[in-house]
């Protein structure tokens, strides 16, 4: 089978690749980047385990082809922390308010967090819910993350106001 | 799970899309945002050989509300219907429509030409088409024709669409001032397909009601134009006893499946319920419009 060129950004670096056309994005990046933060939950586009933030628009990474990103801006979990491994705001406020209990959905429900918050920096309660709907916990009941969501928020608010 | 094997074409324009599809023949499929077409492809549901994805068909993607009509190129996905403040001015049905659709992350990528030409009953936007009274526009090899919203559906993805053309934008007059508008659905979850879901535009000369367009979401084998129900509300003072006639004969075209949303006559009382809270909510939003 013929394959491919793929080049995009992930994470700040510039990735070339050759893949098969079907390949999908999830298997790029977790078989040949090795990029095995985003899971694969239901690998049906409903759980939003592998949610990816791809040029300003969070995906599910099991519904894209890897060649729909070619050219993309694409940021992982891997890209979230400092590049002196502190964690981003939004895992911070995922682990003070407990967040996550077994951390399958973490990953992608922080990749949607990161980009509901560039959207909508003030969220109400409701706003959060509605905005992290297509990703799916079945540890949490939802409670602790709304909070953190919530106290991610205020504190990139209180960031900005500092700065 | 992964596709079966196809080969991939990106072409930049509309012209060179129309030429592949014809030159590639039966197995090839249009792509839009993916999200109808990869979920078969990865279930094996569907094996094109040939998958034509229109992303960088950069023509295919605007909104343009010019002259007293909305034109929405294909690509637009649902999350730009939900983001466009001069689409919601113009016709607010499309966006609370479109809010209702899948989750933010498949709104995303799915899109607006997707929606419509896939030609399953359980989406959403056909509904808001064809209560719209919208025309879709049809690119094919002996060039662009146009189709309307309501005749589109002949079956579970059967079309008025050839194989050889594409849908490239649908269009539509801009709703008078004097207009109100609502989508109905009742899902089990955020991301289900309508249990029921119904779609109004209701157009009103002082309280009685001029014009009246109902259409339903998934209780058929295609989205229904329900053409009886907007009859009997025309002319009407939209009463209660009115609209109860409007919903029961919405519910008598309903022809729903059997499947985990419920028994047919569950779904079909469902979109009687939804027909009537639409044409209550349209009534309502008719009514706040003040003449300014």
């Amino acid at each position: 089978m013929a394959k491919s060129r793929v080049s995009l950004t992930v994470n700040g670096r510039a990735v070339e690749a050759l893949v098969e056309p079907r390949t999908l994005l999830i298997h790029f990046l977790r078989e040949d980047l090795n990029l095995t933060g985003p899971h694969i939950g239901c690998d049906t586009s409903q759980c939003g385990a592998c949610t990816v933030d791809l040029d300003g628009k969070s995906v599910k990474s099991c519904t894209v082809l890897a060649l729909q990103a070619d050219g993309a801006d694409l940021l992982t979990i891997e890209g979230m922390a400092g590049a002196d491994g502190t964690a981003h705001v939004i895992q911070e406020a995922f682990r003070e308010h407990h967040g996550l209990q077994c951390g399958y959905c973490t990953p992608g429900m922080i990749m949607r967090v990161h980009r509901l918050l560039q959207e909508n920096p003030d969220p109400t309660e409701e706003e959060i819910r509605f905005g992290i709907s297509g990703n799916l916990c079945r540890c949490t009941g939802y409670q602790n993350i709304v909070k953190a969501v919530r106290a991610a928020a205020d504190e990139i608010d209180s960031a900005k106001e500092a700065a | 799970m992964i596709p079966g094997i196809f080969e991939y074409h990106r072409p930049r324009s509309v012209g060179e899309a129309v030429e592949l599809l014809a030159a590639l023949g039966d197995e090839s499929r249009v792509m839009a945002g993916g999200h109808s077409l990869l979920p078969m492809m990865k279930l094996r549901l569907a094996a094109p050989e040939h998958v034509i994805d229109l992303r960088n068909v950069e023509e295919l993607k605007g909104i343009s509300i010019e002259g007293g009509a909305v034109t929405i190129g294909a690509m637009v996905t649902q999350h730009e219907i939900i983001g466009s403040g001069a689409l919601a001015a113009a016709c607010p049905l499309l966006r609370e429509t479109a809010l209702q659709i899948a989750d933010p992350q498949v709104r995303y990528c799915g899109t607006v030409g997707g929606n419509l030409a896939n030609g399953d009953a359980g989406n959403d936007l056909p509904a808001a088409m064809q209560a719209l009274d919208a025309d879709y526009v049809l690119v094919g090899p002996n060039g662009l024709r146009r189709v309307g919203s309501r005749g589109f559906y002949h079956g579970p993805y059967a079309t008025a669409r050839a194989d050889d053309e594409i849908l490239s934008a649908v269009e539509f007059a801009v709703p008078p001032r004097r207009h109100g508008a609502a989508y109905l659905k009742q899902k089990r979850k955020i991301g289900d397909y309508a249990t029921a879901a119904a779609a109004v535009v209701l157009g009103l000369s002082g309280e009685t009601c001029a014009s009246a367009a109902v259409s339903l979401t998934n209780v058929g084998d295609t989205t229904l134009f329900a053409e009886e129900a907007g009859t009997i509300l025309t002319g009407s003072r939209l009463d209660a006893d009115t609209i109860a006639r409007a919903s029961e004969a919405a519910k008598a075209i309903a022809r729903p499946a059997e499947d985990p949303r419920g028994p047919p006559d569950y779904r079909r009382h469902i979109a009687g319920v939804m027909v009537r809270r639409a044409v209550e909510a349209a009534r309502d939003r008719a009514l706040e419009v003040t003449d300014a």
